[in-house]
Order: C-alpha cells, then structure tokens, then sequence
C-alpha cells in the first residue's frame, strides 16, 4: 500500500500515542485508588493501636 | 528488608521517553516507504519487547523461587507477568492501529507474528485464573512458578519459529539481509527501547513495593487484633519479614 498523506496518517499516529498514555493514565488511577485503600487501612491501624494503649 | 517504591527511576523514565518522542517527531526522518505512519513502530515495537523480555524474566524469578523457596522471588515473577500483560495489551492495541493504516485492517490471521504474540498474551492472561484456583498458598506459588518457567520457555522458541515462517507481511527490520533500520532510526528506536524499559521496571517496583506495604499492613493488623483475625492483604502468598529482601 503506499503511504498515507500526513493528515490521514497522523490520526492514527496520535491514536497510538493516545492509548499507551490512556493505559498509563488508568495505572496511574488503579495505583491511586489502593494507596488511598492502604492509607485508610493505616489510619484504622493507628486507631485501633490507640485504643488498645488508652485501655 | 521489604519492597520500596523507587525516586530516581521515575524521573529517569519520564526523561528517557519524553527524549525518544521527542526524536521520534522532531528528529528521526519519515521512513520512505510507509511514512508518518511508520512513527507508530517507536512504540509499539518497544512495547511487545518489554512484554515478552518481561515474560522471561518472570520465567528466571520463577526459576529462583522454586530454587530457593523465597516467597519474594514469586512475588517478583506475578509482578512481572502482571506488568508484561499490560505492556503486551498496549503492544495489540497499538499493532492494530499501524495494521489498520498500513494494511487497511485491524487484524490480519495469517501473519504468524501477529497471531504468535496473541497465543502468547493469551497463555498468559490463563497464568491468573491458574493461580487463583489454588487455596493452597504454597501450592498456589509454586504452580505459578511452573507455569511461568513453561510458558518463559516458550516465548524464545515462539520467537524462533516465527522468524524461520517463510509467509511474512509484518516488517521485518532487525537483522534482515536489507540491512535494518538507518542510523537516526535505530538511535532513536534505542532510546525510546530504553525509556520503556525503564517504564516496565518503574511499574514493577511500584506493584512490589504497593503488595509489600498491603502484607506489612495486614501482618500489623493481626498482631493488633490477634491471629484469629483473618485479612485479605494480598491475594497472593504474603511476604514473609525475612524473606521478602
């Protein structure tokens, strides 16, 4: 096939370059969601060691 | 010792592949024959490299655990496996997308390359529902590294058998009687090889050090509610304190 003229090629060039910056943006999202699971986990931990030295 | 999420690497990451875009569109020249479109190869070609590298990693770690018996080494080869799948569905969606400008479609069966790195993305996605079918965590770690040493076996031998396949339409660059890519090419193929490497280690020294903080997590959470508390930590075998360095 010969090649694509700029215009019609560059979509899909940004397309590509679009969907790995997606995914990344969506491990990013995942990784957020279980560090803010780990930090609520920390703070009941942190409450719980509280208690437990109050009584 | 326990797993921490890396500071340098990181930014070593987001420099190496800002720079390997940026030659990719401001310095590397349009390839003669398939053009703008060919700026697509940057990408997805360091991307299955990663993923099936990534796959024989995970076979050596697999290797090491089985050797050894140190929970940290199946940690290493799930965490590897996990990232190299993620690396491996960008590779098949980025593929399509230079299939459908190149070729006019988005997938083509009778191309060996393409349909060998889907058989073995699909082996791999079989790696989770194998591991969580076993209860038993030591049994479940050490099915996991069988498989992975199997399947690690047969990414090289896929790679093999596809480069001896005589009917070819995927581009062949690398070591071909043509004589490869030119100079500023292959530079900048280099760099861009370089920042995704980077990117698979920066993910798998994150995951490590997100299930090493879940294990700590939940190995405090039993010695401040007592034992009989069970926790979900990790859905993998945990790290035990001497074992995970």
């Amino acid at each position: 096939m010969p090649a694509l003229p700029l215009d019609e090629a560059g979509k899909y060039v940004a397309g590509a370059y679009v969907v790995f910056v997606a995914l990344l943006l969506i491990y990013v999202a995942i990784m957020s969601a279980r560090l803010a699971r780990i930090d609520r986990e920390l703070g009941e931990l942190a409450e719980l060691a509280e208690r437990k030295s109050d009584g | 010792m326990s797993f921490r999420a890396p500071r340098i690497l990181p930014v070593l990451t987001v420099a190496t592949l800002t720079a390997g875009f940026a030659l990719v569109f401001f310095w590397t020249p349009n390839e003669a024959d398939q053009g703008f479109i060919q700026k697509i190869f940057y990408l997805h070609v360091p991307l299955a490299s990663c993923a099936l590298i990534g796959f024989i990693v995970a076979a050596v770690q697999a290797i090491l655990h089985l050797r050894t018996g140190l929970p940290k080494w199946d940690v290493r080869a799930y965490v590897s496996i996990h990232i190299s799948v993620i690396f491996g569905v960008a590779a098949l969606l980025t593929g399509a997308i230079w299939a459908k400008a190149s070729w006019g479609k988005w997938w083509v069966w009778d191309e060996p390359t393409l349909v060998s790195f889907l058989i073995v993305f699909l082996l791999y996605c079989t790696y989770y529902p194998l591991r969580y079918a076993i209860e038993d965590r030591e049994r479940q770690a050490r099915y996991a590294s069988v498989f992975a040493i199997m399947a690690g076996a047969f990414v090289p031998l896929n790679f093999i058998a596809v480069r001896l396949a005589e009917t070819l339409v995927h581009p062949r660059v690398f070591a071909t009687s043509e004589g490869g890519l030119p100079a500023k090419m292959m530079f900048t193929f280099l760099v861009c090889f370089a920042g995704m490497a980077l990117l698979w280690e920066t993910l798998v020294r994150f995951e490590l050090a997100a299930k090493s903080s879940r294990a700590r997590i939940g190995r405090l959470r039993r010695a401040l509610e007592g034992d009989d508390v069970a926790t979900a930590s990790s859905r993998i075998a945990p790290l035990p304190r001497e074992a995970s360095g």
